[in-house]
């Protein structure tokens, strides 16, 4: 089956593309991208004025915590949640139940993604076994079963010499390790950004410096070694800092930013529900400074990606004394929007570097498939409605649980529609597109 | 905000009642409703002078005392509070760490408010547990100490007794030693004393000093004798010996001989200043026995005043003067 995407406003930045173009889609495919392409045997589908169709987004930080804590989200809601937010695909973190440490465990999630047929999902392999830090994992044979890097997500690789062995034995497979920064000893039992504050409300603070200090060991590995290394949801300007003198000397290095960690700041501790369990997350929100340096980063290019961290909670877990909840929020539904309306229409960055940090990054650091709408690649396309009012309701989303402190949100910005693989897997009623 | 006040004694309070349903901490009250609760607490402790120490103001109600921490002073003084004011009143202590694997905080207050108590007495090892507990239950909540975060009677009972002897806490120098960082005695006397318009500063090792204490509107400093010089009032706080040592000072004698409260020390001070400890005092870390039982110590005047002011968050949280007529 064929079908012509016509009339929108195509975003291809691997290819250059930023006008209004058709699309056609052959199967799972793309066909051809040009002007007034000829209709012939396609289906046409028109896109109404002021949408924006560019290369499926890909979120490369997701807890999908199937095997194991079902409770909380499983590959099939997981994934729902993931082409509901505009994703096409997915990588998952290894800290399931059991670790994804082994092929069995890496096949077991593929096999429940091709059940749930949804977003598509690239496992994450651990670096060690079981994430204790003590042996490296099996990571030829993760390699071998599908993971696309990896990494000890959910706290740091234990030492420097095991991070220093993981990254050369990856390196000979071009997996990327990918870094939770953190030095243990600096964050104790933290559970806020030390700040103003966390110490207003007498909650135990970690500081940007730990985080950093795990940034500057990974790129002093990544120079040793010469493998990439990539830092998982940064926070903190130090971090940052550490980044932009690393990218500067070469050394290989990439990063990603929750949209959490752009758009709030530890502020949300105190107000508007103070103690609000879904504002804890590790790394925490930061103060003002790390905040705007995190949207300076991204504005400048420091920045390579937007990933959510998403991290679903039963809401009983998150119903607690604030020093014991876990960490985490959901990050799927509410991602689009938030980059939308803080980061473009905010003026800091335009669509075609929007759609670098969600798409064409993420699918060069993974080296997976995606992230262009060259002819041939796979037809993930995600359709962006810009100018839409967008108002976030915990309650319906798709995904298994709920803590997202952005509930009653309003945003300018959504997505339109959702296509994996030439299959329409999410249209948004109020964009008004006639996809099916 | 309103400009800071200091009211006299003589003067009829500016408000008559609280706003709010909770006392989870001294950040959320206004300085009018902070002179309410004081003012009040001076007739509360009337009754406690009397030969019997009784009166009807809260009959009726019941009021549970759920300490997750152990406490002798704080829920002691509840209770006599409590009891003082005729409540029917019934103590819940449950250790920490039993709950763990338990049942949760929430579902405990769900099961205790399905009794119909019309207060619920708060202690609880973990920062922001009370405010938890207000989202979800219609009983007052008193805050009677969560974490590191506040513990709003045991400021009030502060200003009571600073405002006994020096009749007002506008414009005095209040200098609050010890470890700052884990105090949640600090965090509510700095929101009052600030609010009444006291000069505050806060002393103690740089490794125990809260972060961005400046935007407290406090002095921080770690030289005792720029704290202490011309103060007005000391109060020491509590050293945590079992997590203190090796980790943020090198030793409870070290700390002796750079922090801990001496005659020698207090000298600095104006002639007339009082010194205060909410207890247990560590005698030799934080303070001197000659200080602690020294002429200038009002120690076991806080304690005393403890009952009144708790009688006074009581009776106007139970709705004052309007619930007794209703009666």
């Amino acid at each position: 089956m064929k079908r012509l995407l016509k009339g929108g406003r195509v975003i291809d930045p691997a290819n250059g593309i930023d006008a209004v173009l058709d699309v056609l889609i052959d199967g799972d495919r793309i066909a051809r991208v040009g002007p007034s392409l000829p209709v012939d045997d396609a289906i046409v589908v028109e896109i109404p004025p002021g949408l924006i169709v560019c290369p499926g987004f890909i979120d490369m930080h997701v807890h999908l915590r199937e095997p194991g804590q079902e409770h909380k989200e499983t590959v099939a809601t997981g994934t729902a949640a993931a082409v509901a937010g505009g994703f096409t695909a997915v990588a998952c973190m290894p800290n399931t139940a059991p670790v994804n440490d082994n092929a069995n465990v890496t096949a077991y999630i593929l096999a429940k993604a091709a059940e749930a047929n949804l977003a598509r999902v690239y496992p994450i392999g651990a670096v060690s076994r079981e994430s204790k830090g003590e042996l490296l994992a099996d990571i030829a044979e993760l390699k071998q079963a599908g993971c696309v890097a990896i990494t000890d997500d959910g706290r740091p690789v234990a030492t420097a010499l095991l991070l220093r062995r993981a990254m050369e034995y990856a390196g000979m497979f071009g997996l990327p390790v990918i870094e939770h920064c953190e030095d243990p000893s600096l964050k104790g039992d933290a559970v806020a950004h030390e700040g103003y504050h966390a110490a207003t409300l007498g909650l135990r603070g970690m500081p940007g410096a730990c985080e950093a200090l795990g940034a500057e060991r990974g790129i002093l590995m990544a120079e040793l070694t010469g493998s990439a290394f990539h830092v998982a949801h940064m926070s903190a300007r130090a971090s940052l800092r550490a980044v932009r003198k690393a990218k500067d000397v070469g050394i290989r290095v990439t990063c990603e930013v929750a949209p959490h960690h752009f758009t709030l700041t530890d502020e949300s501790l105190a107000s508007p529900i103070p103690y609000d369990t879904n504002v804890k997350m590790n790394p925490p929100l930061r103060e003002a400074a790390d905040r705007d340096a995190m949207l300076s980063g991204i504005a400048d290019g420091s920045v390579d990606a937007i990933a959510t961290d998403h991290a679903p909670h039963h809401y009983d877990e998150k119903k607690v004394e604030f020093d014991r909840a876990p960490f985490g929020i959901v990050g799927l539904e509410t991602a689009v929007p938030l980059a939308l309306d803080r980061l473009v229409h905010a003026g800091l960055i335009r669509l075609p570097r929007l759609v670098e940090l969600l798409s064409v990054n993420p699918a060069r650091i993974l080296r997976v498939p995606g992230g262009t709408l060259s002819e041939g690649a796979p037809a993930d396309i995600t359709i962006l409605a810009p100018d839409l009012t967008v108002r976030i309701e915990a309650a319906v989303l798709r995904s298994k649980s709920k803590n997202t402190p952005f509930d009653g949100w309003e945003l300018r910005g959504g997505v339109a529609a959702t296509i994996v693989g030439g299959r329409t897997l999410f249209v948004n009623p109020a964009a008004r597109i006639a996809l099916s | 905000m309103s400009a800071p006040v200091d009211a006299h004694l003589d003067q009829p309070p500016a408000v008559t009642s609280l706003r709010s349903k909770d006392l989870l901490g001294i950040a959320e009250l206004t300085p009018d409703e902070i002179l309410l609760i004081l003012d009040t607490a001076v007739a509360m402790k009337e009754v406690g002078e009397r030969p019997i120490k009784k009166v009807p103001a809260l009959r009726g109600k019941t009021i549970v005392n759920l300490f997750f921490e152990p406490s002798t002073r704080t829920r002691t003084s509840f209770e006599i509070a409590e009891k003082r004011l005729s409540a029917d009143t019934l103590n819940i202590a449950i250790a920490s760490s039993s709950v763990v694997k338990g049942e949760t905080l929430a579902d405990t207050a769900l099961n205790i408010e399905a009794m119909q108590p019309d207060m619920i007495v708060m202690r609880h090892s973990s920062s922001g547990a009370c405010h938890l507990l207000s989202r979800i239950c219609r009983s007052s909540i008193i805050n009677a100490g969560d974490g590191m975060h506040e513990h709003p009677t045991q400021a009030l009972l502060d200003a009571f007794t600073i405002r006994e002897r020096k009749k007002h806490v506008n414009g005095l120098k209040v200098a609050i030693v010890g470890d700052l960082l884990h105090s949640r005695v600090l965090r509510s006397n700095i929101h009052l004393l600030t609010k009444m318009g006291a000069e505050v500063w806060v002393c103690g090792p740089p490794t125990l000093i809260p972060t961005d204490i400046a935007r407290f509107g406090v002095r921080a400093t770690s030289l005792v004798d720029e704290a202490v010089a011309d103060a007005d009032v000391i109060m020491m706080l509590r050293i945590q010996l079992e997590r203190m040592e090796g980790a943020f000072f090198p030793s409870l004698r070290e700390y002796f001989t750079v922090f801990g409260m001496t005659e020698a020390r207090l000298r600095r001070a104006r002639p007339d200043v009082m010194i205060m400890h909410p207890g247990p005092m560590n005698r030799g870390v934080e303070i001197a026995s000659e200080v602690a039982d020294g002429p200038y110590s009002v120690i076991l005047d806080q304690v005393a005043n403890g009952v009144a002011v708790r009688m006074a968050v009581l009776y106007l949280l139970a709705g004052g003067a309007e619930h007794e007529a209703a009666a």
